[in-house]
């Protein structure tokens, strides 16, 4: 006999929750399996995942919950040291289903069917976690709206960095600064990939820099580094003036008009 | 089954009681009075006082023929059409007489036009406006409101069934008591989804409808739904539209309960006032899911009905005040006659 998986189950209604657990225990004699955790949204259930020594195999989790949606889960869950197999649950998602059948990313339907959750089970234990867990490109394109966070690790941890708190985002080396009023963050993705995604809250103004349209206070004269006329944006709760690069300007000026 | 409006034939006279209708045919007249006076104005600046000219005679004629056939109407519809028709142009052509003489002994300055053409214009205007009315009912007509019906029905949530399903199936090993009373409440609500929903219920009944409605909700959500009700003075047997209250309750939890992780309250308050029922519903706002679909359908599915079975004596207004949604819906206090 081998260890049974460990299972965490995220939704924000209580009796999926129970029914889920009733579930697993049905299909326990077959697929050794234990429900290791509960949580009610994607915040608890990362807090749960992030916790030291608390390991788990696999997170069945709801598409559709406040806050943080299911899938947003998903992509901040895969930044974790050892990210665990993820299987989405919905009752009724005809927009995510057709995404999930196309990227092979695995589905349960809700009322979930015992033989449909085994083979799911049977599944992740015969082919293990980190061949079941979906991509995070897999992840990325079947989202449907912007991430309301972007996920830091940090020692070994998960901080979640609200995309509403955040002032610029600027591209250095490898890795992206995140500046909030409070302090800088680094993450590690690209800022092209953070442009496409937040193209309505957020403005290129720099090859290497994006700025939260909503935090743009003004616009200042400022010399450019080859000594020429430039412009540099003045922000909200920031001291740092961003300077616009001139290819950029025009699309800019139309938001200091507006 | 209750008649209502749109389920009349068109055949049949207007209902003279009905307000809207009481009200197109004040507009239509007047129309038709400011044309007149347009065709013999030679200026412009006559208009105003040809029209009032032409008023003279036609403000009285209409007042009393409203107050007319608002007294007999229920004898007027219990006629055949044809001869409904021909009643009405003969009471018609009666009140245009005695305005007609009335105005001619205070004086010919306030008789413009001969009688025999008055009794002309009085009996073509009567021919526009039941010809009018003949038309739009044909609009509504049975046929056409069922094809409407079928598109009205297709819209039960997919997300909810599935997801009361799933509820139920939840406490059906630790409750059961609690999953069969679920079950009802279930077939309940889907014999009411799957009605005629051109039928007028009572209030008190599509309370009770809502009210199992809000027990699935409560299986599925827990604490997370608080529900005030403040229906005391509710009139229990108004007639309204089957199915009017419940999709905006649907909607109050889908816009304003899931969203949020914490607990929300839905507000219902009914009472009656001044011949109309006044109906408000309120639930937390959350504007960062206003693209979630839906809410301007079921509003607008709400509002054609409402204006079908009640016309210009039914609204429905929409409003945030502060971090709430409110919904108030006012339609005139009918009764099972």
């Amino acid at each position: 006999m081998s260890e049974p998986l460990r299972i965490v189950l995220v939704d924000d209604e209580a009796p999926a929750r129970t029914r889920l657990k009733e579930l697993i225990d049905d299909c326990a004699p077959l697929v050794p399996a234990v429900v290791v955790g509960e949580a009610a949204n994607g915040h608890e259930a990362l807090a749960l995942l992030a916790s030291p020594s608390f390991v788990t195999d696999l997170v069945l989790v709801d598409i559709r919950m406040p806050q943080m949606s299911g899938v947003e889960f998903a992509r901040h869950a895969l930044g974790l040291p050892r990210p665990p197999a993820i299987i989405f649950v919905t009752a009724y998602d005809e927009y995510a289903i057709q995404a999930f059948e196309l990227r092979a990313i695995d589905y349960l339907l809700k009322p979930v069917r015992q033989a449909r959750l085994l083979a799911a089970l049977e599944r992740v234990r015969g082919l293990g976690t980190s061949a079941t867990a979906p991509s995070r490109e897999a992840l990325q394109e079947v989202s449907r709206e912007p991430r309301r966070h972007l996920s830091v690790p940090e020692r070994g941890r998960i901080t979640l960095v609200p995309v509403a708190d955040i002032l610029y985002l600027k591209a250095e080396l490898k890795y992206v600064t995140i500046r909030t009023a409070e302090r800088e963050y680094l993450l590690e993705e690209s800022l092209t990939h953070l442009e496409e995604e937040y193209a309505e809250a957020f403005v290129r103004i720099h090859r290497n820099c994006l700025v939260a349209k909503a935090r743009i206070r003004g616009f200042e004269k400022a010399l450019e580094d080859d000594g020429e006329q430039g412009w540099a944006v003045v922000l909200e709760a920031c001291a740092e003036k961003l300077p616009v690069s001139r290819r950029q300007w025009s699309l800019v000026k139309e938001l200091a008009k507006g | 089954m209750t008649s209502i409006n749109q389920n009349e034939p068109f055949d049949s006279l207007p209902d003279f009681r009905s307000l809207g209708v009481a009200v197109r045919i004040l507009l239509l007249s007047n129309i038709a009075g400011l044309a007149c006076a347009v065709i013999q104005s030679r200026s412009l600046v006559q208009i105003p006082a040809q029209f009032a000219d032409v008023a003279v005679i036609l403000e009285p004629a209409l007042l009393a023929s409203l107050a007319s056939l608002y007294a007999i109407s229920h004898w007027l519809r219990r006629m055949p059409y044809v001869y409904g028709i021909a009643a009405v142009m003969l009471l018609e052509l009666l009140l245009t007489s005695l305005v007609m003489l009335g105005a001619l002994r205070l004086g010919t300055e306030f008789a413009p036009l001969s009688l025999g053409r008055a009794w002309i214009l009085c009996l073509l205007l009567v021919g526009l406006i039941l010809g009018y009315f003949f038309w739009r009912y044909r609009a509504y007509s049975p046929a056409l409101a069922d094809a409407r019906l079928q598109a009205l029905q297709a819209r039960i949530r997919p997300h909810f069934l599935f997801n009361s399903i799933n509820a139920v199936l939840s406490v059906i090993r630790s409750e059961p008591g609690r999953a069969e009373a679920a079950l009802e409440d279930m077939a309940e609500l889907f014999r009411a989804l799957m009605q005629d929903n051109r039928r007028l219920t009572t209030l008190g009944n599509e309370l009770a409808l809502c009210r199992q409605y809000l027990n699935l909700e409560q299986l599925r959500l827990g604490e997370r739904l608080k529900v005030e009700w403040d229906v005391a003075r509710m009139p229990g047997d108004a007639l309204v539209p089957l199915l009017l209250l419940q999709p905006l309750l649907e909607n109050a939890i889908y816009h304003g309960i899931e969203p949020d992780a914490m607990s929300g309250t839905v507000q219902i308050r009914i009472d009656v006032d001044a011949g109309q029922v006044k109906v408000l519903l309120a639930n937390p706002y959350h504007p960062e899911y206003e693209h979630r679909a839906g809410n301007r359908m079921a509003l607008a599915n709400i509002r054609e009905r409402l204006s079908l079975h009640f016309d210009v004596e039914a609204s429905l207004v929409t409003e945030v005040v502060g971090d709430r949604f409110e919904i108030r819906l006012v339609l005139p206090y009918r009764r099972e006659e």
